[in-house]
């Protein structure tokens, strides 16, 4: 039986930057100019510049004018960037080290939940209920806020839990799980066994987040009103700038030494161990690395739509987020972000066409594209996909 | 009641596990037998000639227009303690008795005709000038434990055990002594028993120090977790701390019974936790069961292996719909339809996935797994598409509606018993057909070895197809089995799949003893935590006991060593 | 789980020729020393592998074994199918642990307590029977990869290679016949390229005892020779363990053989010793 994607049917690697990663230590900016080639340095200041500069220009002209664009969009878009930087965390994981998780909505969840408990403190006594505590909490005739609840009026506090929970829950994880050398499909279901598990936990009311309503009618984030104009534009620009830096931290990532490990761990996981590598360590490494990310997205995310509850959580969910990056093409970074704008796009469009077709698209995406297009669109433009897929060794 | 999601399904359907439940289940069997007796004209004895004239004037009290009159004829008649007023009794809580301008009472039979309440000889009477007395809940309540103590009577001991249990239930203080009368009376050792607790009852509250100990220390033994109640106000304290009892003897009597509650209760309660953990455990084998056969001896990861459960249920529904509208006379035996036809759409279904996607990512596990999450998306869209997005309800034939109760307080479904069996009966074929059949030989020699069992000339491609068709065709009878215990809906399947991985990774894969021993410690392991944690918790804690367990174990419980468990 | 590589051929790529180039004759500074600092060797015996039992399901792949490895010794070791050479080295590298016995890399390494990776930190490398390369990556990657540096993580996240590295990774890929190669992906090599890279990485790792598993496995006649001119030039500076069907390349290598039977040493001398023994001739070479 032949893999679709054998090694003898890849093309010899294309020259470029990150090929030849054998070059002289120099300062920090010839280092950083090295991920790339000076084409696609120009590719990606260009759509930073569009992102940031063109767009919310183009936004902020008066609404009559031709060329405005509309503010619902803006939300929209930024939403978009949120999925983007999921799907480079799980790509991070699943195309360079080959890790298939089935759990990134529950870091992308708990990043949000700990951006929207600030939210919720931040509401202060303008509740419904006219309470220092959150209105589920007195509904639920809570008379204190719980120890958990402690620090998160503090938008520092909230946005480094926001890193830091889901890193926490992901490096015990990942401990024990790469430790009793769990891997393949057998991590893939025990991700989705605590996606499923912690799920239930959250939809629980004495959980202390809002049950399944979770939390929600956000009022101000660090003064700004939720509902300004300016406050959407200002948060989708920081999810543009943030999806930026969060790419060239990952691009670095994959293409320095320890990418390259990874990528060796995927191939050949004993043969690396045999070299005096602990797999182990640099998978956890990635693993809480990318759930940070996904925690840091989730948090970026929330303010946006305005609500996060225990659906986010869904296992279907976090299967959903491993299409983005699949349709993209899995092992390039941009592949995955790419992916993320194509699938989100349709569905955005399609939930509100055609409501009944959106299951069948996004069924017939899974099938057509593990089918059909391993390598995803970027194997389709034959963008350099130096980052070849074979989860048979291993 | 605490209960999971899963159970939550249950609700309205089969028979939960609750107290109570059984006894209203004998009394309408009770009815059932009364209505025959009284269309039989059989009552009539020899206590109706001797009081006859006061009975006569007691029964034509229910008719009387005030309520007042009529809850104290039913009193009385209760202190008559003659069985001939049964009938009429029972006619009024039916609201089949019939009064004439004249008071004269008469009992509409289920054929409409009149007969007399006291005789049961048919009486020619005008329908439309007769008054159906009204009764209310004050009369019902006045009614049933009279009608109760008169079943203690009737020649069946089914009857009248449920009678003294109803008595036990409504404990009235002039029952004394028609308990009395009955006990002595009474040659049935189980009847007698109850009786014994009913009377017990009664003495509870008696001036008699020694009838007081005695009632109580027998109350104790019956385990009859009913009357705790009672025993407990015994030993309450008042609100200024003294004791409502004064006597220290009956409360230390009364601690004492009630220590032995504890440990009666305890007794139910795991026999319960055992019971509905095997029950769970038997609903997940069969969920993985198939899965053990796609994923534990083909290596293919199914994430569509759910919605098989979901499309059998959806089969016996079909199946249970179609009898329903055209063969109505055979509907008790549906399943025997159902059951062949949910195999058979599940088994032509898997086998047009496996040729039609799964053998062309042979090798490629996740790849697999993203594929087929894609198909369960379609399967759910067309089923909810077809059959609506909300849950439908499969009726169980009339054999598997009801329980039996082997305890106080535990009632075991007959459809889950049936599950259970089944599920042995299952297992057995599997193994059967893995062990003895053609198929079975292949099967294990493709996945032991596939280009030397091609060279042997089995054609590897058909193999598996049938492989794959045979593993989904059993999680078809799952969705059978499940569509007997709970409804019925397009997402039926999500609720079972990260449970059924976690049963095949906990067995050992590729093994059917470790699926088999699997499945049910984990359901047993869910019902034991459940109480303790709550649902939520104990899954979360089941999760948490796996991802350790295979810290020591990676293998699984039952899986290979060595060379064969490395490639 | 099964796996699809099993079924993979390499048959249409084996008859491809190396080029021909020389040895390098142990001039590169991978070969530079014998003992790398904190393994004591101090009584001669690099290797104590002693009462080594361990069972697959009641199958005992290996048996009481026991055997002695001298520092600087080249060792081969031959047996019929079966006798438990690959679990030897499985057991020696951490890969499997013994039911009972021990293992001792010099006088002080514990093996059965340490990990994979720890063992190829203190000093053993292994070639499997199977070349197992990085597929993905190119030949200089996958000697990097290979080479001695801090394998931390941490280190890998800031690490750049020297102009002393890169020396070194060119100078093992001139040894190895695959200079010209160093920017193709591995993935891309013939499955003698492959055996030559995957000895490479042995090379560059360098280990103190090297475990070769059947080296020479589909290599035409003057690969073989040139794997055991390679091989001999190790012994010596390295203590090297091979394990070899081909009779006649265990013959070029000339040194002290140890068969293997049924899991326990059967035979240990030289080959014409071995030979000659009537219990070998029975169990194998007789047939």
């Amino acid at each position: 039986m032949s893999s679709p994607v054998s090694e003898t049917a890849a093309e010899p690697l294309v020259a470029g930057a990150p090929a030849e990663p054998h070059e002289r230590t120099g300062s920090v900016l010839t280092s950083l100019m090295r991920l790339h080639s000076r084409g696609e340095w120009v590719l990606i200041g260009l759509l930073v510049v569009l992102g940031v500069i063109v767009i919310p220009g183009l936004n902020l002209l008066p609404a009559d004018s031709a060329l405005h664009f509309p503010d619902y969009l803006i939300p929209l878009l930024g939403k978009f960037m949120c999925y983007a930087l999921v799907a480079l965390a799980v790509d991070l994981i699943w195309g360079y080290a080959g890790i298939l998780s089935l759990g990134h909505g529950v870091f992308f969840a708990l990043g949000g939940y700990a951006m929207g408990m600030y939210l919720m403190r931040a509401i202060g006594t303008e509740g419904v209920y006219r309470s220092e505590l959150p209105d589920f909490m007195v509904f639920l005739d809570w008379k204190e806020l719980p120890w958990y609840w402690y620090g998160f009026s503090n938008f520092g506090f909230a946005l480094g839990m926001a890193l830091f929970v889901p890193g926490i829950l992901a490096y015990i994880f990942g401990f024990f799980a790469f430790r009793s050398r769990i891997r393949g499909v057998y991590f893939s279901i025990i991700t989705q066994a605590m996606t499923y598990a912690l799920m239930l936990l959250f939809f629980r009311n004495d959980t202390g987040f809002g049950g399944n309503n979770g939390l929600t009618d956000f009022k101000r984030l660090l003064g700004f009103s939720l509902q300004a104009p300016t406050t959407k534009l200002g948060l989708y620009v920081t999810s543009v700038v943030v999806l930026a830096l969060a790419y060239l931290t990952c691009r670095y990532l994959v293409t320095s030494k320890l990418g390259r490990v990874l990528m060796a761990v995927r191939d050949a996981e004993s043969r690396l161990m045999f070299c005096g590598y602990n797999p182990h360590s640099y998978k956890l490494f990635l693993w809480t690395l990318s759930a940070m990310l996904c925690g840091l997205a989730g948090a970026l995310y929330v303010p946006q739509v305005g609500i996060i509850n225990p659906s986010e959580m869904q296992p279907a969910n976090s299967i959903e987020m491993a299409i983005w990056v699949a349709v993209g093409g899995r092992g390039t970074l941009s592949g995955a972000l790419l992916g993320a704008f194509l699938v989100n796009g349709v569905k955005s469009w399609c939930t509100a066409a055609l409501p009944y077709l959106w299951l069948y698209i996004l069924g017939a995406l899974f099938i057509v594209v593990t089918l059909f297009l391993p390598r995803g669109v970027a194997g389709l433009l034959r963008w350099p996909a130096r980052a070849q897929t074979d989860e048979t060794r291993g | 009641m605490k209960r999971d999601r899963d159970r939550d399904r249950d609700r309205g359907k089969g028979v939960p596990l609750c107290l109570h439940s059984l006894s209203q289940f004998s009394i309408s069997v009770s009815f059932l037998f009364l209505s025959l007796i009284l269309l039989l004209g059989l009552p009539s004895s020899s206590g109706a000639t001797t009081e006859g004239k006061d009975l006569a004037s007691l029964l034509h009290g229910l008719g009387a227009k005030s309520r007042r009159d009529v809850r104290q004829a039913i009193t009385a008649l209760g202190r008559l303690n003659d069985p001939a007023a049964l009938p009429a009794l029972e006619a009024l809580g039916e609201r089949r008795l019939r009064v004439d301008e004249a008071g004269l009472v008469s009992i509409k039979g289920e054929d409409g005709s009149l007969r007399d309440a006291l005789s049961g000889e048919t009486v020619e009477l005008d329908e439309a000038a007769l008054r159906t007395p009204r009764i209310n809940n004050a009369v019902r309540r006045a009614l049933r434990p009279v009608i109760a103590q008169l079943q203690l009577y009737a020649p069946d001991v089914g009857v009248r055990l449920a009678a003294a249990e109803e008595l036990i239930k409504r404990p009235r203080p002039e029952m004394t002594d028609p308990l009395q009368a009955a006990l002595e009376r009474e040659t049935e050792a189980a009847v007698r028993d109850v009786l014994a607790v009913a009377l017990a009852q009664m003495q509870l509250q008696s001036e008699d120090q020694t009838a007081r100990l005695a009632a109580i220390r027998l109350i104790g033994e019956s385990g009859n977790l009913g009357l705790r109640p009672q025993l407990e106000a015994l030993v309450a304290t008042q609100e200024d701390g003294s004791f409502a009892e004064d006597d220290p003897e009956v409360r230390a009597a009364a601690e004492a019974a009630l220590s032995s509650f504890e440990r009666t209760q305890f007794l139910i309660n795991s026999l319960g936790n055992l019971f509905y953990g095997t029950s769970l455990g038997s609903v997940l084998l069969l969920a993985a069961l198939g899965l053990g056969i796609t994923f534990g001896l083909m290596g293919v990861i199914n994430m569509a292996h759910g919605e098989m459960l979901m499309l059998g249920a959806y089969a016996s529904y079909v199946v249970q719909g179609v009898f329903q509208e055209r063969f109505p006379a055979w509907f008790d035996w549906y399943l025997a339809v159902a059951v062949p036809a949910a195999f058979g759409v599940c088994l032509l279904t898997g086998m047009i996935l496996e040729r039609g996607v799964i053998r062309f990512l042979y090798g490629r596990p996740l790849e697999t797994l993203l594929a087929t999450w894609g198909i369960s998306l379609v399967l759910i869209q067309s089923v909810r598409l077809i059959f609506g997005a909300q849950n439908v309800q499969v009726a169980n034939p009339a054999w598997l509606s009801g329980g039996i109760e082997v305890l106080y307080g535990v009632v075991l479904p007959y459809s889950r018993l049936a599950i259970i069996l089944f599920v042995a009966l299952v297992v057995g074929l599997v193994w059967l057909i893995l062990q003895r059949t053609r198929l079975g030989v292949q099967v294990r020699a493709v996945t032991q070895n596939r280009p030397m069992a091609a060279c042997m000339g089995i054609s590897a491609g058909r193999v598996d197809m049938w492989t794959f068709g045979l593993g989904s065709g059993i999680a078809g009878l799952g969705g059978v089995a499940l569509s007997q215990i709970g409804n019925v809906g397009p997402e039926l399947g999500r609720l079972y799949i990260v449970d059924s991985f976690m049963v095949v990774v906990l067995g050992g894969v590729g093994n059917i003893a470790g699926t088999v021993v699997g499945a049910l410690s984990l359901g047993l392991v869910n019902k034991i935590l459940e109480p303790v944690a709550g649902a939520v918790l104990g899954k979360i804690g089941v999760l948490i006991f796996i991802v350790l367990f295979i810290q020591q174990r990676p293998q699984g419980l039952f899986a290979l060593k060595g060379r064969l468990a490395e490639s | 789980m099964k796996q699809g590589d099993s079924r993979r051929t390499w048959d249409s790529q084996m008859k491809r020729d190396m080029p021909e180039e020389t040895i390098d004759q142990g001039g590169s500074p991978a070969m530079a020393h014998v003992v790398q600092p904190g393994l004591d060797t101090s009584h001669g015996v690099i290797l104590y592998v002693e009462n080594v039992t361990v069972s697959f399901d009641g199958l005992k792949a290996l048996n009481e074994l026991t055997l002695y490895l001298n520092a600087g010794e080249l060792r081969c070791l031959i047996g019929p199918n079966g006798a438990g050479k690959t679990t030897l080295l499985d057991v020696i590298t951490g890969k499997t642990r013994p039911d009972t016995g021990t293992v001792f890399f010099g006088n002080n390494l514990d093996l059965t307590q340490l990990s994979e990776y720890d063992i190829a930190l203190a000093g053993i490398g292994r070639k499997f029977q199977r070349p197992t390369v990085f597929h993905g990556h190119t030949v200089s990657e996958n000697l990097e990869l290979a080479m001695q540096a801090n394998k931390k993580v941490w280190h890998s996240l800031l690490a750049r290679l020297s102009r002393q590295q890169r020396e070194r990774i060119a100078s093992t890929a001139e040894t190895i016949g695959l200079i010209e190669q160093l920017s193709t992906r591995a993935g891309l090599l013939s499955h003698g390229q492959k055996q030559w890279l995957e000895l490479g990485m042995l090379l560059i790792q360098d280990p103190q005892l090297l475990l070769v598993d059947e080296p020479v496995a589909g290599m035409t006649h003057q690969e073989t020779d040139r794997t055991a001119e390679l091989l001999i030039s190790l012994a010596g500076k390295h203590t090297v363990v091979v394990v070899e069907h081909d009779m006649e390349f265990v013959r070029s290598l000339a040194r002290t053989v140890t068969v293997l039977h049924e899991g326990s040493v059967l035979a240990e001398g030289s080959m014409e010793e071995v030979q000659s023994d009537p219990r070998v001739v029975e169990v194998y070479l007789g047939a």
